[in-house]
């Protein structure tokens, strides 16, 4: 009787997040029939496009015990970079590796701060939001960069029918679930996240696998920008404020354990699509967005404690597996 | 002219999960007196004296003051009933200046709430007056030294007008002149009817300062007499004199080349001089007494903490190791002392944290080998007899001694030439114990060389082949195995040898 509530309490733990999804979803279809057409939800998949890739950014260094709260602001820069260029250049390639390599360069820096200097992430990245986005507006004037031409195809084009940014969400989420599930720089992150003086202690290079990190958080937050400024069509320096806290949302939504350790690149894409589908519904039957905002806090502050009310779970199941070993 | 009783404990006992920390403590002090506890590490020194300042319920007895039963729920409640104690950690905020740091949890405050910074104030200065001590009320703590702290600390505790002021290991980071302020205050808190427990590995401090001397052993009490019935000797017999009822599974194996050889590694304020050697096939004991340093000369070793000086030799060549990567090239691995903070991963699967170490096995040709990485791990739960539910497991629902298993297995992955297992089976149960020591046997047997450090006598003597022992950040002994005794280990211990050294052990 204990072992079988031990393992629905263990299978609930590991899939509850892909139940609320399917849950939601089914809910939404019914009380609203708009909701399952393909202009719909292809609308959806391309809005959440460009935050479920900054939140597997996030899960990433969530996972290892970091945070990136410049992420909005980094994609802001590199996202103007990015059109500048391709506005002086015409060349679709190389502003794209312009995006993807200021946001990677920002995020150096951000490493040098954690893992050099040892500033906490929180702070290092707070400092590097401020100045990202001041340099941003100080490239610019400003002033917004528009008419982008070919430029929009990143954000508006599609291939075989499917939507680019679905293509690209894609591949980041395979390329994050290959990095967190096959590399030994994932199961790294696991360890430095989940105890980084054990990781010292077994000869992990943690100061190594932290530029790791925040370097392919930059490369997938250079890649936001360009999407993000194709998308509407023009380089925005004021665009994407708080994209970093839709991300963090996506991520602890999905069952990313903020004290490090825990996560998954498949629980941050439920998690990104539950806020997506609450958002989506909630402007088809028209309700309020402020009121939106409220609900969205109010899921993070219940997903969270859930999170932790299952931790405490995990208590008595310690007790048991001592008294059977 | 006999003194009436000012505190007694009676048949205390207080169980800890797995262990029995207490067992049917009788203790009294007698007004005006100082009664020291001796005992080695885990004896039950703190544990008592946390049960009567009330950090800890005892789970039977009766704690009497004045010969009036009392209970103490916390140590707020202790303070209210006149005890105070001095922790061998210091609890002190450095951010804080003397002042506020006296008063912690202690400020006056007006009727409205507001702090009375003015007698605060005004009584600082009395009492820093009184004692002498040169700081500015205003100095933050972190500007002082350790040793000023620990005075303050002292005066706190008295400032209290304590009855009973319990003293643990006060002397641990003061200098002589101190000490001997120390004492002069002691004596005059004496003469003031306050009653003291002092607690101390410095033996020959207990005997210039103690009136009575209790020794625990094993949470029970060995003996308590007044101090004229007594001598060192006798109470370093009391300390270790239980019986080896355990049994160890130790192999009388060929002892072949020297593996590691470290010559004078030091570190200042922490070791120095640190010169040893260890050989195939061999079990070498580091011994001595809770901040000797043994864990610190490990750590330095490994390449977890930076040493500033000496030698390593691994295989008669010099290495220079200067993290742990560069200790596991080498083919030396240590398995910690502190298993939460430097050893297990808690919330990953038992699967994980045994293949920390060598990841670059399963992870190869870019991707993680889970077929590979599953039978490894099997294989070697199998040999180890590591007990869990699945590999999926989160580690922190094991019980210790299985979690112990799977970090020893997480490094015999790498299949390493030198262990240095740093208190592999504290916490961990009887069984296991035995478990942990035959795998240490059988991997002598493969002729791997072991350092062991341990604070429990009895299983350093009944698995070792050679013994240094450890006072005051230096070795101070080396034993062979025939000249193993739990009395000679502790005299080197307590450094009441250091000048006659090993000749007179072995006499």
């Amino acid at each position: 009787m204990k072992q079988l509530g031990l393992k629905w309490q263990q299978f609930r733990k590991k899939y509850n997040i892909y139940l609320v999804l399917i849950v939601l979803f089914l809910i939404c279809s019914v009380i609203n029939p708009n909701f399952l057409s393909i202009t719909n939800l292809s609308n959806i998949s391309r809005q959440l496009a460009v935050t479920t890739i900054l939140a597997f950014g996030a899960t990433i260094l969530i996972i290892g015990g970091m945070l990136d709260l410049s992420a909005g602001s980094v994609l802001a820069l590199s996202g103007v970079l990015s059109v500048s260029c391709y506005k002086s250049t015409e060349s679709l390639l190389l502003s794209f590796l312009v995006g993807v390599a200021v946001g990677i360069f920002c995020n150096l820096i951000n490493a040098v701060m954690v893992a050099s200097f040892h500033t906490p992430p929180f702070i290092a990245t707070l400092a590097m939001l401020t100045m990202a986005r001041g340099a941003a507006l100080l490239y610019t004037k400003g002033q917004n960069i528009l008419q982008l031409g070919n430029y929009v195809v990143f954000g508006q084009g599609s291939i075989f029918g499917i939507p680019t940014p679905i293509i690209f969400l894609v591949l980041i989420l395979i390329i994050t679930w290959y990095t967190l599930r096959h590399t030994r720089f994932g199961r790294s992150m696991y360890a430095i996240g989940g105890n980084e003086e054990t990781a010292i202690a077994s000869g992990i290079s943690v100061k190594k696998m932290k530029y790791i990190a925040y370097a392919i958080n930059g490369a997938f937050v250079g890649l936001s920008g360009v999407l993000f400024m194709s998308r509407v069509n023009a380089g925005l320096p004021n665009g994407a404020v708080n994209y970093e806290f839709q991300a963090l949302t996506a991520a602890i939504i999905g069952g990313t354990s903020f004290s490090g350790g825990i996560g998954t690149a498949s629980g941050t894409l439920a998690g990104a699509f539950i806020v997506g589908f609450l958002d989506n519904i909630m402007n088809l039957a028209g309700v309020d967005s402020y009121v939106q905002q409220i609900v969205r806090g109010a899921i993070i502050a219940l997903a969270v404690i859930y999170d932790i009310g299952i931790k405490n779970h995990w208590k008595p199941l310690s007790k048991v597996s001592k008294a059977a070993s | 002219m006999e003194q009436p009783i000012k505190l007694r404990v009676s048949q205390i006992e207080k169980s800890f999960p797995g262990v029995k920390a207490l067992d049917k403590i009788d203790f009294s002090v007698k007004k005006g007196t100082v009664h020291a506890l001796c005992g080695e590490n885990g004896a039950g020194k703190s544990t008592l004296m946390k049960i009567i300042n009330g950090i800890y319920q005892p789970d039977a007895g009766q704690i009497f003051i004045d010969e009036k039963p009392v209970q103490i729920q916390n140590p707020i409640q202790a303070k209210q009933l006149g005890i105070s104690m001095i922790f061998q950690e210091m609890n002190y905020v450095p951010e804080m200046s003397v002042e506020e740091n006296l008063f912690l949890g202690n400020l006056p405050v007006n009727r409205f709430g507001k702090v009375d910074w003015k007698t605060v104030r005004a009584k600082t200065l009395a009492l820093l007056e009184e004692e002498g001590l040169p700081y500015s009320p205003e100095q933050k703590l972190k500007e002082l030294t350790i040793s000023d702290i620990q005075m303050l600390e002292i005066i706190k505790a008295i400032s209290y007008k304590s009855d009973i002021i319990i003293m643990d290991e006060p002397t641990s980071a003061i200098t002589q002149k101190e000490v001997d302020k120390l004492f002069e205050k002691i004596e005059v808190l004496k003469s003031r009817g306050v009653s003291i427990i002092y607690i101390s590995h410095k033996l020959d401090e207990v005997f210039r300062i103690a009136d009575e001397i209790t020794v625990l052993r094993d949470g029970t009490v060995v003996a308590s007499h007044p101090k004229e019935e007594l001598d060192i000797e006798k109470v370093i017999s009391m300390m270790v004199g239980r019986k080896l009822t355990n049994t160890y599974p130790k192999e009388t194996l060929p002892i072949g080349q020297t593996i590691l050889e470290v010559k004078n590694l030091q570190s200042p304020g922490v070791f120095h001089n640190i010169s040893f050697r260890v050989r195939q096939g061999e079990i070498v004991g580091f011994a001595g007494l809770m901040g000797a340093g043994r864990t610190e000369v490990m750590r330095g070793l490994y390449g977890l903490d930076p040493v500033s000086g000496g030698e390593v030799y691994i295989k008669g060549k010099k290495v220079a190791i200067k993290s742990v990567k560069d200790s596991i090239q080498n083919g030396m691995i240590m398995l910690s002392e502190d298993r939460r903070r430097y050893g297990i991963v808690p919330m990953r699967s038992v699967k994980e944290n045994a293949t920390l170490a060598s990841l670059k096995k399963i992870f190869y040709r870019g991707r993680l080998h889970v077929k590979v990485e599953k039978t490894i791990v099997e294989d070697l739960f199998s040999k180890m007899q590591v007990k869990t539910p699945s590999l999926e497991t989160p580690i922190q629902s094991l019980s210790g001694g299985n979690q112990q298993k799977v970090l020893l297995a997480r490094w015999m992955m790498l299949d390493p030439d030198i262990l240095i297992l740093d208190e592999p089976t504290r916490g961990i149960d009887v069984g296991a114990k035995y478990e942990i020591y035959k795998l240490m046997t059988q991997f002598a047997t493969q002729g791997k060389a072991i350092i062991m450090v341990s604070s429990e006598l009895p299983e350093l003597i009944g698995m070792c082949d050679r013994i240094y022992v450890m006072c005051q950040g230096t070795i101070t002994g080396e034993l062979e195995r025939k000249d193993f005794s739990q009395e000679a280990i502790m005299r080197f211990a307590v450094g009441a040898m250091e000048e006659k050294k090993y000749e007179a052990a072995r006499a």
